[in-house]
């Protein structure tokens, strides 16, 4: 862990995945924006697999090509 | 033989010597015609060849070979009740067979995989543990795409098919992705036509660069990581980027090569090469898709005509390998990269001058190597609506680009419920971002811009593109599939049941179109008359 933890310190350049999903904040849009992704997470709880952890365990493929 | 010399249509008396010297001329399209001379970038014939992630549950010792035969099988079968082709003089032992059998049961697991060719042209498959579907020749972008997308179509119908084969409590599902997120990874291939003059190791130069930074739009989204000593990566931009371990070569399974040297050209070798693309991730996005083709077609028509040097640029990186996954891993896109020649420049800044030079090589020689002018100014549109997007505020890509799209979705999720990025359920959402079932997958509630009507897609199934090849074997499997003992890429072989098997070659990709054998077609009411009037 404490290796992760240094390698991320060594590449500051790399920004953090937060900082892509800023929406600008108060906009109308960014209120649209917001609302349109709430729904769409609703739906996700709807039909995300049952048990995730079983399924994404089970996942295993052979390699290919 | 009487008429107009049908054979033409469909090989070049370089591989046959026959009585139609036409069949020397490649096609009308492929004349350099344009305005500078010595410019000839040959029309960019493409495919696209995808291997599925398939799961059985409900299985005590689940087979993955077995439950792709069964899809297969299933789907195949569907059609022959619609259809209601005869097979049943069928010998099972024949090679490269043309059509699978009507099965009432799942396949056993058999030496010999099952392997069928469909009546749009494309081949669908067994190839290790996966079903693969590689679509028909096509001649534009456009259609690349088209097929592509009729291909998922297909594997959802397959799914639906084979729910009536499998024993009870069991469950097959299919995934068009990359990776098993356990180190796993399996291929989305494309390829391209390319002209045999041109040295190699110019093509290398100058798509290594361009595969590199294309990941910025072409990206499927992952997350984690699977390349050891990369841990810490909570979310990259593609599904393969972690697979990569060398910059030229011919493996596909291990050390996987940046560009791939297979050279199958399945058409003249004395004149083409096909260029075999790995590295990309399996598309659901329909602009990503058109992208990943149409910049690649673009960039390749221009590697032919030498454009780079011809505009004093290159763009070659110090460490391409090291700069894939620098690239998959920066989701800000602000990372430069290294160049051979110094320059530091980022993925976005490649791509902006990748735009720049396809412009000016569309004004100054035109597109016609990748469909034409329409065409053309369609990708270029599409690329600088993309690159202005990622530069400014990649979200507003959130319904173009997968991996924006997933990105949006699953961290969207993970903030609403305080997850961890380890959170299976944030694992769970990107395999099922891929499922092929609409009613399960994420890709389909994402909002995605569409570029296809599903009218067309539908179509797509069942009939070939009209300008390849691939037609000529579309038709034919349509109107005699008794009497085609085995289809290929570049040639179909007919049985009529007395005689030897007689075997049409189709050596030239832009033969055998609509134009050349719809009235040939239409002349001949069985196969021996076509064949008689092939001269084969």
């Amino acid at each position: 862990m404490a290796e992760r933890e240094q390698i991320k310190k060594q590449a500051p350049s790399r920004s953090e995945p937060e900082q892509v999903e800023e929406v600008p904040a108060g906009s109308k849009r960014g209120e649209e924006l917001k609302a349109e992704l709430d729904e769409l997470l609703d739906e996700i709880d709807e039909v995300l697999e049952d048990n995730a952890e079983e399924f994404v365990k089970s996942y295993v493929q052979k390699g290919g090509e | 033989m009487t008429g107009p010399c049908p054979a033409a249509t469909l090989q070049a008396a370089a591989s046959r010597p026959g009585p139609c010297p036409v069949a020397t001329q490649v096609g009308p399209t492929n004349a350099p015609k344009r305005g500078n001379v010595g410019l000839v970038a040959i029309v960019k014939v493409l495919g696209m060849e995808t291997e599925y992630g398939i799961i059985v549950r409900g299985a005590a010792e689940p087979n993955p070979i077995a439950a792709s035969s069964a899809l297969i099988n299933a789907y195949v079968a569907s059609l022959e009740r619609r259809v209601e082709w005869d097979f049943g003089d069928e010998s099972p032992g024949r090679d490269a067979r043309g059509f699978v059998r009507d099965t009432a049961v799942a396949p056993e697991v058999e030496t010999h995989l099952v392997n069928a060719v469909l009546t749009n042209g494309a081949r669908y498959y067994v190839d290790h543990a996966h079903p693969e579907f590689s679509t028909p020749e096509c001649s534009t972008v456009w259609e690349a795409v088209l097929y592509d997308k009729a291909g998922e179509a297909i594997l959802a119908r397959s799914v639906e098919a084979a729910a009536r084969y499998l024993p009870a409590g069991q469950q097959v599902s299919v995934y068009k992705n990359n990776s098993d997120g356990k180190g796993n990874s399996y291929g989305s291939h494309e390829n391209y036509l390319m002209d045999r003059a041109v040295p190699f190791s110019r093509v290398v130069q100058h798509v290594v660069p361009h595969f590199v930074t294309r990941q910025i739009f072409t990206g499927a989204g992952k997350v984690g990581c699977e390349a050891p000593g990369a841990e810490q990566v909570d979310f990259q931009l593609t599904q393969r980027a972690d697979f990569f371990e060398e910059e030229v070569g011919l493996e596909t399974t291990l050390k996987r090569p940046i560009v791939n040297t297979r050279d199958e050209p399945h058409c003249d070798a004395q004149k083409y090469r096909r260029l075999h693309v790995i590295l990309g991730d399996a598309n659901l996005s329909e602009v990503a898709d058109f992208l990943k083709v149409g910049t690649t077609a673009l960039v390749l028509a221009m590697v032919e005509d030498d454009w780079f040097s011809r505009q004093g640029r290159d763009y070659s990186l110090a460490a391409p390998v090291k700069a894939m996954r620098q690239v998959s891993y920066d989701l800000s896109l602000r990372q430069p990269l290294q160049l051979a020649n110094g320059r530091r420049m980022t993925a976005v800044e490649v791509q902006w001058e990748h735009l720049d030079l396809a412009r000016k090589y569309g004004e100054d020689i035109g597109y016609e190597a990748v469909g034409g002018p329409e065409v053309g100014a369609e990708i270029v549109r599409r690329w600088e609506e993309v690159l202005a997007g990622l530069e400014s505020d990649p979200l507003s890509l959130a319904n173009r680009l997968d991996w924006v799209a997933k990105y949006r979705m699953v961290s969207g999720y993970r903030e609403r419920h305080g997850l961890d990025w380890r959170d299976p359920r944030l694992f769970a959402m990107d395999l099922q971002y891929h499922d092929v079932r609409p009613e399960r997958s994420l890709y389909a509630r994402a909002g995605m811009e569409r570029l296809l009507s599903p009218a067309d897609v539908a179509r797509a199934m069942t009939e070939p593109p009209v300008t390849t090849r691939a037609y000529f074997r579309g038709r034919c499997l349509q109107r005699w599939p008794w009497a085609i003992a085995a289809a290929n890429w570049d040639s179909l072989v007919f049985d009529l049941g007395n005689d030897p098997l007689r075997r049409v070659p189709m050596m030239e990709p832009l033969r055998g179109t609509a134009a050349h054998v719809d009235q040939l077609l239409a002349r001949c009411s069985t196969p021996a008359e076509l064949l008689e009037q092939l001269g084969s």
